[in-house]
């Protein structure tokens, strides 16, 4: 699987847990109007840290916080690159 | 100095003298009848009257002869864990000044420490010919590890210690004891003298003993009345040999007693009164609840005609008894007990309709974003989960919230890894709690590390 499809398939896993209902997953949908609320970017985020190996919020130096869906696809890319 | 005690342990022990009772350990014994004309302590007895002892007696045994020896002989018994540092015994022997140390007579005596008399324990018990008068009420001082630094020494006596034991009249059944506690350290140390005051024998856990040969030699030794803590009890609970003895009493401790383990054990011993305990070293025993639920009855908190009382202060459940401690030993101790006697347990209590709950302590709150988190509560409902033998809810630290609830889940023999399983139980969570305390990482593991003392382990 690559990190997109990965981060896709887990964003609806958590939106479905939490029931939370999600807007068209979109590149440049906005990550606030997602339908995720910050307990959901939580869980996500520990949720692609077991599967992808890597925190990017917390192993980049520099964090300048991905604001839309595509920069949060590219953010794990980056890292995980 | 003190003034005499009414009773010592050896006054105890007189009472239940004649029927042949021990202390079982898996092969040895110590017969409870012969104290009155034999000693452990050889020669060194008389020397030790009056003294500051320090007891590291090497194993159980040895430490219970030792004790009924030394109540109301020494002015004061410090008790060591059995896993207590040498680093350590420094503070210890300095803060109780201490001018004596019992060890273990197997062992090598103790390098570098600084007491006017070193004194091996030696079993079997030795002929010993003058009877002697108990004239001390002994401080019986118990240790409980911090997280950093030395222990910290907290000072009962019999009296305390005993208080919330009821001496069983002499036409009444004997109790014969059992525990999982090490009788070193408060849990077992109740259990000891329970045994004394009942009446009957005691039968301990040899360290590294097995769950099975420990239950087919308590079935042996007809146990009656058995303590453990919960996560103990769950090992019992998954192994065949628990139907090798059938007790009339069971008795959980040391951690919040869950409705699964309470439910679990009325099944397997449908005869037992399964009950739940409140203690710690500082406050004692709290209280006991035999309803068979977990959690305890609200009118428990409140006054007692006796002076004793118990009050919820900032969460945290604080207690004012007679079976307290009376205080820690050492220069720079915190204070035990505040202005109105009343010793802070840390535990912290949740009130429910009209009974109190126990959700964790204090300090082992998570916090995800601001919202605190109990372990024990999400703990309770996972292990309600059919497949689920036992779990350890922890924080992980996240950065977005600061922490998250994660979950390492033990099943029960037989249940596979099946995929759903994972959702299911974060399912049966997200029924029963708010969003932010069920776990966002459930992880299968094998087992889970539990303390010295029978805990759960959650640090690290």
């Amino acid at each position: 699987m690559t990190t997109r499809s990965i981060i896709i398939s887990q964003i609806q896993q958590v939106a479905a847990e939490q029931k939370k209902t999600l807007a068209p997953l979109t590149d440049d949908l906005s990550l606030l109007d997602s339908g995720l609320d910050s307990l959901c970017f939580a869980i996500l985020v520990a949720r692609l840290e077991d599967a992808i190996g890597v925190d990017p919020f917390t192993a980049s130096a520099e964090v300048k916080f991905p604001n839309t869906i595509g920069e949060l696809i590219a953010f794990y890319e980056h890292v995980a690159a | 100095m003190s003034q005499p005690e009414s009773l010592s342990l050896t006054d105890l022990l007189k009472a239940g003298a004649g029927v042949g009772r021990a202390i079982g350990m898996m092969g040895a014994s110590l017969a409870l009848d012969d104290f009155s004309n034999a000693t452990s302590l050889g020669g060194y007895f008389d020397a030790l009257e009056g003294r500051s002892i320090v007891l590291m007696a090497g194993d159980q045994l040895k430490t219970a002869a030792a004790l009924i020896e030394l109540d109301g002989w020494a002015r004061r018994i410090v008790l060591c864990p059995p896993d207590l540092e040498s680093k350590h015994w420094g503070a210890v022997i300095r803060d109780a000044e201490a001018d004596a140390i019992v060890y273990g007579g197997d062992d090598p005596p103790p390098q570098g420490v600084d007491v006017a008399i070193l004194a091996p324990c030696v079993l079997p018990l030795q002929p010993r010919a003058a009877s002697t008068v108990r004239r001390f009420a002994t401080e019986w001082v118990l240790l409980t590890s911090g997280t950093t630094g030395d222990p910290k020494m907290v000072v009962h006596t019999l009296a305390t210690l005993t208080g919330a034991i009821t001496r069983s009249a002499p036409q009444a059944l004997v109790q014969n004891w059992a525990t999982f506690y090490d009788i070193r350290r408060y849990g077992g140390l109740q259990i000891f003298l329970r045994a004394i005051a009942g009446r009957g024998s005691l039968t301990l856990r040899n360290a590294g003993e097995t769950v099975d040969d420990f239950l087919i030699r308590a079935g042996v030794a007809g146990v009656t009345h058995i303590s453990g803590t919960p996560s103990h009890w769950r090992l019992v609970l998954m192994n065949a040999a628990a139907r090798r003895m059938d007790p009339e009493y069971v008795r959980l401790s040391g951690e919040i007693a869950d409705s699964s383990v309470l439910n679990a054990l009325a099944a397997l011993y449908p005869r037992a009164r399964v009950a739940h305990a409140f203690a710690s070293t500082e406050a004692g025993v709290g209280f006991e609840v035999e309803d068979g639920q977990a959690g305890f009855p609200a009118a428990y908190l409140g006054e007692r005609d006796n002076g004793a009382a118990l009050k919820v202060v900032d969460g945290s459940l604080a207690i004012r008894s007679g079976r307290t401690a009376l205080r820690y030993l050492g220069q720079s101790a915190p204070i035990l007990r505040d202005a109105e006697s009343f010793v802070d347990t840390g535990d912290m209590i949740e009130l429910r309709g009209d009974r109190g709950y126990f959700v964790g302590r204090r300090g082992g709150i998570i916090n995800v974003g601001g919202a605190k988190v109990n372990p024990e509560e999400v703990e309770a409902v996972i292990n309600m989960h059919a497949g689920v033998h036992a779990s350890l809810v922890k924080a992980r630290r996240n950065p977005i919230t600061g922490a998250l609830v994660a979950a390492d889940v033990v099943l029960n023999e037989g249940v596979i890894e099946a995929p759903g399983l994972k959702d299911e139980i974060i399912a049966a969570c997200a029924r029963q709690l708010a969003p932010y305390k069920v776990p966002a990482l459930v992880r299968f593991v094998p087992t889970l590390a539990v303390t010295p003392s029978g805990k759960l382990a959650r640090n690290g």
